[in-house]
């Protein structure tokens, strides 16, 4: 798309892309020259500092805090999408009186920080941390799926749902064998990003005292010494970042292979809106 | 209940702080975002390498993640902080312009081909099509997700009552560490102020989503 909002470059607005690219790269790189600079003035790259990562104890812990945050990620993912489910049905539902009273429990679950939850059940009902940052997730994220599904089910013709009673089906089974797999395929990239939302989100349990990845880092940089904080924390990030690139990815890739696949397979709805993830 | 009325000045105390720091930190994650949004689609490629490198990173970067770099590993690293707010600011508008740039950027993509062959067609450079017609066109069908970030914003400052910054979430944790036998109430009262922000918000969004739509 970029490519139109400017003519194919000539040879002057090549050179001058050029010399800007070249700018561009070397005020970057300075940038970059200036952090690592600063940060060898801290002794940050003395051998000795890095040295800890020989010590098996270490990625031991590391790996103890990985999968506190992988399995809290996980338990939580598996409760939250089928509550989803449950909660859209109950949202589009055709009686006002289911549909308002989960309207009301779908906003309100979904204005909350999610770390407000997380404390609310260790203080409130004297949970453990692990049972706290699960039920956190749980409930703020089945809020949001059953947010992506309706906006899925919305998206599609109406004729699928007239189609489905014209021949007979209930209403239930009309959204059940009709609307809900189109709805869910539709949005099944929206689905996987919020699982990587999902998936960051689990690092709020370092505030809830959940022994997860970032508490962990926290636990080592007091324990061995502050000066081992930096490599520590530069480690961690690097894992937590790199499995939520791979997730995201994978979102991306479901996206490409769904598109190519619904040209037959799926009923045609209006052109998709400008969607982004949200934080 | 008493205990909320008791500590009502608290909470406002609170709600107030929560607002400075999403409103300060929303309008720098505003201008950097469309900066980089910008980047992202111009012709000089050393800008898109490096907004696509940022968008990446940082959209994939736990937010709690970045509250401990600014917080606690920045000043290890000799950037002391006179209030942590300044840390809270940092993380917060470094992350979220990350959402803002794709919001923005995928604005961009959204308005057909046409409208850009035709600027360029009566002769507008990169500059004019992106001003006159692109980005008048996107704003309408990239504000409602914008506000949707914003609102995301609010909730997300919240990770600052955990980085030793004082506004709502950390008033609430305070409350509640004090009044161990109302702590149900404490947190309520805490969440009853999050959606005074949140809920009018996400009514905004709707309401502009409804007003802006473009038929096409």
């Amino acid at each position: 798309m970029s490519s139109v909002l400017y003519d194919v470059p000539g040879p002057k607005a090549r050179r001058i892309s050029l010399i800007g690219s070249i700018v561009g790269s070397v005020l970057i790189l300075g940038l970059l020259a200036w952090i690592v600079m600063t940060l060898a003035q801290q002794g940050i790259f003395e051998g000795r500092r890095w040295q800890i990562f020989t010590r098996a104890d270490v990625w031991m812990l590391l790996a103890n805090g990985l999968s506190a945050t992988l399995s809290a990620a996980a338990l939580a993912a598996v409760i939250a999408f089928p509550l989803g489910l449950l909660l859209c049905l109950l949202r589009i539902s055709d009686a006002a009186i289911i549909r308002i009273p989960t309207r009301v429990v779908l906003e309100f679950l979904r204005g909350m920080p999610v770390v407000l939850m997380m404390l609310f059940v260790l203080l409130g009902f004297g949970t453990s941390p692990f049972i706290a940052v699960v039920t956190g997730l749980v409930l703020y994220n089945s809020a949001v799926f059953a947010e992506i599904i309706r906006a899925g089910i919305q998206s599609l013709p109406r004729g699928q749902r007239e189609a489905g009673l014209a021949i007979g089906l209930t209403s239930f089974k009309s959204r059940m064998l009709i609307e809900l797999p189109q709805a869910i395929r539709r949005m099944m990239p929206s689905l996987v990003a919020q699982m990587v939302v999902l998936l960051k989100d689990t690092s709020l349990g370092y505030i809830v005292a959940y022994g997860e990845l970032l508490r962990a880092v926290q636990v080592m940089a007091d324990f061995l010494g502050t000066q081992f904080l930096f490599p520590i924390f530069f480690v961690a990030a690097a894992i937590y970042i790199a499995i939520n690139i791979l997730v995201s990815r994978l979102a991306v890739w479901i996206e490409r292979r769904g598109s190519k696949k619904a040209a037959g397979g799926v009923a045609k709805a209006e052109p998709e809106k400008a969607e982004a993830p949200v934080p | 209940m008493d205990v909320i009325i008791e500590n009502l000045p608290l909470y406002w105390n609170g709600f107030l702080r929560t607002l400075f720091l999403s409103a300060v930190s929303g309008i720098i994650a505003l201008v950097l975002g469309t900066l980089l949004a910008a980047a992202r689609v111009s012709p000089v490629a050393a800008l898109r390498g490096f907004s696509t490198v940022y968008v990446e990173v940082l959209r994939n970067t736990p937010l709690t993640i970045a509250f401990f770099f600014a917080a606690i590993v920045l000043p290890r690293l000799g950037v002391k902080f006179e209030q942590f707010e300044i840390a809270a600011i940092i993380a917060l508008s470094t992350y979220t312009a990350a959402f803002i740039a794709e919001a923005v950027r995928s604005g961009v993509n959204s308005v057909p081909v046409g409208q850009a062959e035709a600027a360029r067609s009566i002769g507008m450079n990169f500059g004019q099509v992106l001003n006159l017609i692109i980005l008048p066109q996107a704003l309408r069908t990239v504000v409602p997700p914008l506000i949707n970030i914003l609102i995301a914003l609010v909730k997300n400052s919240s990770v600052a009552g955990a980085f030793f910054v004082l506004e709502l979430f950390g008033y609430g944790r305070q409350l509640a560490n004090a009044n161990g036998d109302a702590v149900i109430a404490v947190l309520l009262g805490t969440a009853f102020f999050y959606l005074l922000l949140t809920v009018p918000l996400g009514i905004l969004a709707s309401t502009v989503e409804r007003k802006v739509a473009i038929a096409r």
